[in-house]
């Protein structure tokens, strides 16, 4: 006879298939990046609403230095994301120094992004603006530009610490490929958040001539 | 499949074709060259609303792009990703319903 409570402990799914042909942790990756999405949408969502209804929402972005500095920050996070994909592929294939590699090279863009957007940052403090005023209009921008950035920021600082976490696990062999996709899934995903932060907040808010 | 050998491993992984190196530079390529676009369309004198219309639409067919080849939609059984996009384009139509007349209605208070 087999043994039902032995068996649900040694196997981590007994229910015949697993749901959607994925492991337990990538699929509660994918459930966390729905709700994390939401979360940005209503922050973005707000922003919106905020901008709608002030009929003096600034637009204070010159080319140089945050139209420049924001499309650089761009281009870095993109770039960490095919490096994300590089270590995916390499930790499938069983190749582990290759990936560690390739992870160590994706944190240095998301450290390199986070060092791009704080100098943005002190300038625009440095020109006055602060979370509850400015010189340029509704004060209500202060608040939203530093709420959806911020937020998004700390989506970078715990991507590289985790991706960090992740390379140490998997070099010493502790982990299993499917942690770096999962990690993966995470990087992909803060950049897909720009993806929509940068033309909303910086496209849409370019000083006019 | 040698050095992953844990239960429970069900189907992730090696299963679905791989994508080459080549593939995803040209995805990386396409990303950034839509990034440019969007950077010329904020310097030409463009109608906010039709400016934000093609912002948006060009940011989705970037998030399309990096979750169908980066995040591996494309290769992962498609009803994971019609779950996925109902559910989030659900809740986001649902905040959406209400933001937009009463942003007007409060500009309207407030003039």
């Amino acid at each position: 006879m087999h043994d039902v409570k032995s068996e649900a402990i040694s196997s981590p799914w007994s229910g015949g298939a697993s749901p959607f042909a994925m492991g337990s942790k990538k699929l509660g990756m994918w459930l966390f990046i729905v709700s994390d999405t939401l979360t940005f949408s209503a922050l973005l969502i707000t922003y919106s609403y905020s901008r709608l209804n002030s009929p003096n929402w600034p637009r204070p972005f010159p080319f140089y230095p945050s139209i420049v500095f924001a499309t650089g920050m761009t281009i870095v996070l993109l770039a960490s994301s095919l490096t994300m994909v590089f270590a995916v592929a390499a930790a499938a294939k069983g190749k582990r120094a290759t990936a560690v590699k390739w992870i160590l090279a994706t944190m240095f863009f998301g450290a390199t992004f986070i060092g791009l957007h704080v100098r943005e940052w002190f300038h625009l403090i440095e020109e006055g603006l602060r979370p509850t005023s400015n010189a340029w209009g509704s004060p209500l921008f202060g608040a939203v530009f530093f709420g959806v950035t911020g937020l998004h920021m700390t989506h970078v600082a715990i991507g590289v610490i985790y991706l960090g976490i992740v390379s140490l696990g998997f070099g010493k062999g502790k982990f299993s490929p499917e942690d770096v996709e999962v990690s993966g899934l995470y990087w992909h995903f803060v950049d897909l958040v720009w993806m929509f932060v940068f033309p909303m907040v910086y496209i849409m808010s370019i000083s006019p001539k | 499949m040698s050095n992953h050998g844990e239960a429970g491993h069900a189907g992730a992984g090696n299963a679905h074709p791989a994508v080459t190196a080549r593939t995803f530079i040209w995805v990386w390529i396409g990303l950034v060259a839509l990034t440019a676009i969007e950077v010329y369309l904020g310097y030409i004198e463009l109608q906010a609303k039709l400016m934000l219309t093609l912002l948006l639409g060009l940011s989705v067919i970037k998030a399309g792009l990096i979750m169908a080849w980066f995040m591996h939609l494309k290769y992962e059984k498609r009803s994971l990703t019609i779950w996925l996009v109902i559910s989030a384009l659900f809740c986001i139509g649902m905040m959406m319903v209400y933001f937009y007349w009463d942003s007007v209605r409060l500009a309207h208070l407030r003039s």
